[in-house]
């Protein structure tokens, strides 16, 4: 089933400067609960956005308004934790394309390449550089282009960045890795009955 | 002669059903595991596709996440919670596929059921929608954690779509000294090579330290492998493996057991492989272990002090380490032995085995918890509910003032009812301190069962050698 075809994103972008950020904190447990894949976007970094009685937490980026756009630039080992897709549901739901960061936790990665939202890893020089792009004027406009497999500031600032040519060409054309794998049922089918 | 072969690219390459250039694997999957929170939008991909499961055998389902821990056999009160677990029912019957439903004698979390049904076993490939299905490499198979569009995956071909990652070696060898659980075995190792030191690599646990083990305390490794960033972790089968499967349920029987066995004893690494890793520690160095922080790497000796700040090695971990520290109520430099708790949680995928509750009641007997602390035993499965209530445990719990639950994730994850309030205090048995993991704005000491129980006599942390 085609999904959202990504080819090159230019955007405003929102800088969340914290290590280790887990699924937990994403979308916690409790809003795991629906049956279906939309509507976690309000839920998204629920307990950082909101305090206990539901008041938006003024000093957390996303309610800033200074701050906005499709790209989240967050500190390295970003999505470690639970396996829960819902977090990659919930960024995608709330408006981002694209995670940057200087590290990925696996399952994040494959679960967010799975929803047309790209996780984009550079160094930690870059990212340190990003943020301070979008510190310095926060209307920025970063380029992140899959085809040529490059991030750029507005200062001409350029790193290129790496991705599995199977996942790029999913990405691009909105494969879905389902498609590919339906494909091989005789060869898997008979693989089963040697098992 | 052929190359020598670790025992992850054995398995591996066993199960690859296409290769091709510039494509992750094709993977073929043995078993998979299900349960309510992440299988339902994978089942409604299904439908839209109209296709059918698979191979049905292949999968096998029980509710856990969502559950609550009492009052088991009357309907869920929440209303959200109750149609997960009824979409979960309905999605089985539909697509025929094996329940284990609430109030079946073998429910329970998913990476407890598997191993003592006899449904996890050496040599194969073993997938769920939960990170923790790192648990059943235990005994010797490749097994790890996946998102609902790979369960959907699975579900439709058997196979999974994975790139190979790299191996690592981690040997622990000696003697651990008094009072060390394998608990504190892998939260040692994750404080040493942090919670994303692992990440790119699939783990291979080896040494005396770890050969030493009973099967029960090798799944408490094998789960947090995730913990530090490891897809998952496993541990060559011998006879401990073979001894704890013989006979369980779905397990081979009699004549074609012993067979399996033979080929299991293949399953180990050929001499000379390389690993693209390899760290090695001695279990001498190893105490009873507690977090201070608010991820799994943040650990230390219970009798440490928590670091400060300058002490940390790199530069960048220091804000989220004062964050950490603040969200914890905690100051740098300080011991945690004294530390007073609310809650003593006993449970979860890495600690709600038989032997774990068998240790809890070895140091509670007799004795009474502390008035300051709510203390909860949740089982793992309705098995060991059964086994302890048959042991007597329940009688030592029960008059220690501790609550016996009945079995699912319970207050690890803080998604059901059981929830640990804010601010509050809880030494937990699970694998997770992240904030608000147990509950929104609720704060996390991991600890082994051993320290746990110890906490729950004291009301504070306290080093479980003190009462051996």
């Amino acid at each position: 089933m085609s999904k959202e075809k990504f080819i090159t994103l230019q955007s405003t972008a929102v800088p969340l400067a914290v290590e280790n950020i887990d699924t937990d904190q994403i979308i916690p447990a409790r809003f795991l609960k629906a049956t279906t894949r939309e509507g976690f976007g309000e839920n998204l970094f629920r307990d950082w956005r909101y305090d206990v009685d539901g008041k938006p937490k003024a000093e957390f980026v996303l309610n800033k308004s200074t701050f906005s756009g499709k790209i989240l630039v967050a500190g390295k080992n970003f999505g470690c934790g639970s396996s829960r897709e819902h977090a990659a549901w919930a960024l995608y739901d709330y408006g981002f394309r694209v995670i940057i960061s200087s590290f990925f936790a696996d399952i994040f990665k494959n679960n967010a390449l799975n929803n047309a939202l790209l996780p984009v890893q550079v160094s930690d020089a870059f990212l340190k550089n990003i943020f301070s792009a979008i510190e310095k004027n926060p209307s920025a406009i970063i380029e992140v282009n899959l085809e040529n497999q490059f991030v750029k500031l507005p200062d001409g600032a350029k790193e290129s960045f790496e991705i599995n040519p199977y996942k790029k060409a999913c990405m691009i054309n909105g494969y879905d890795d389902i498609d590919y794998l339906l494909s091989l049922n005789s060869e898997i089918k008979e693989f089963d009955l040697t098992q | 002669m052929t190359k020598p072969k670790t025992l992850f690219d054995k398995i591996w390459d066993a199960h690859v059903v296409k290769q091709k250039e510039g494509y992750p694997d094709v993977l073929f999957i043995d078993r998979h595991f299900i349960h309510e929170v992440t299988s339902p939008q994978a089942f409604d991909g299904l439908r839209k596709r109209n296709i059918p499961v698979f191979n049905t055998k292949r999968t096998t389902a029980t509710a856990d996440h969502n559950v609550p821990t009492k009052d088991q056999h009357l309907p869920i009160k929440e209303a959200l919670s109750r149609h997960q677990v009824e979409t979960l029912r309905k999605n089985c019957a539909e697509f025929g596929i094996e329940l284990y439903d609430l109030g079946h004698p073998f429910q329970g979390i998913v990476h407890i059921i598997g191993p003592e049904l006899g449904l996890t076993l050496p040599g194969m490939t073993i997938v769920c929608g939960d990170s923790h299905t790192s648990t059943h490499g235990a005994f010797g198979n490749i097994a790890f954690g996946i998102g609902t569009s790979e369960v959907e995956q699975v579900l439709a071909t058997q196979c999974v779509l994975q790139y190979k990652p790299k191996t690592m070696r981690i040997e622990v060898n000696g003697n651990p000294g008094r009072g060390v659980l394998a608990k504190d075995i892998i939260l040692y190792i994750i404080s040493k090579i942090s919670a994303s030191g692992a990440t790119g690599y699939f783990v291979e646990y080896a040494g005396s330290a770890i050969e030493a083990l009973s099967m029960e305390a090798r799944m408490t490794i094998c789960n947090m492998s995730i913990e530090m960033g490891a897809r998952g972790g496993l541990i060559a089968p011998d006879e401990t493996t073979f001894n704890y499967i013989r006979g369980r349920k779905f397990a081979p029987q009699g004549e074609a057991f012993e067979q399996q066995v033979k080929q299991w004893k293949q399953l180990k690494t050929d001499e000379g492989a390389a690993y693209d890793k390899v760290l090695t520690y001695d279990a001498a160095d190893i105490a009873p272990m507690i977090t201070y922080g608010t991820n799994p790497g943040m650990g230390i000796r219970v009798t440490d002090r928590i670091p400060t700040a300058e002490e940390l090695k790199e530069i960048s971990e220091k804000t989220s380490f004062s964050k950490s520290l603040e969200y914890m109520g905690l100051e740098p430099g300080t011991s945690l032995l004294g530390q007073p708790v609310d809650y003593v949680f006993i449970g979860s995928c890495t600690n709600a085995r038989i032997e774990d509750l068998r240790l809890v009641a070895s140091i509670v007997k007799g004795k009474k918890k502390s008035p300051n602390v709510e203390v909860w035993v949740v089982p793992g499965s309705k098995q060991v509910e059964e086994q302890a209530r048959k042991e007597g445990l329940d009688k030592i719990f029960e008059s220690a003032g501790f609550e016996l639950r009945s079995p699912g994730c319970s207050a690890c994850l803080g998604m059901n009812e059981d929830k640990i309030p804010a601010g509050k205090y809880c030494i937990s048995t699970s694998n997770r301190n992240f904030e608000g993991r147990q509950g929104p704005k609720s704060r996390t000491f991991l600890a082994s069962p051993l320290s746990a129980a110890a906490a729950a006599i004291t009301g504070k942390v306290t080093d479980v050698r003190e009462l051996l």
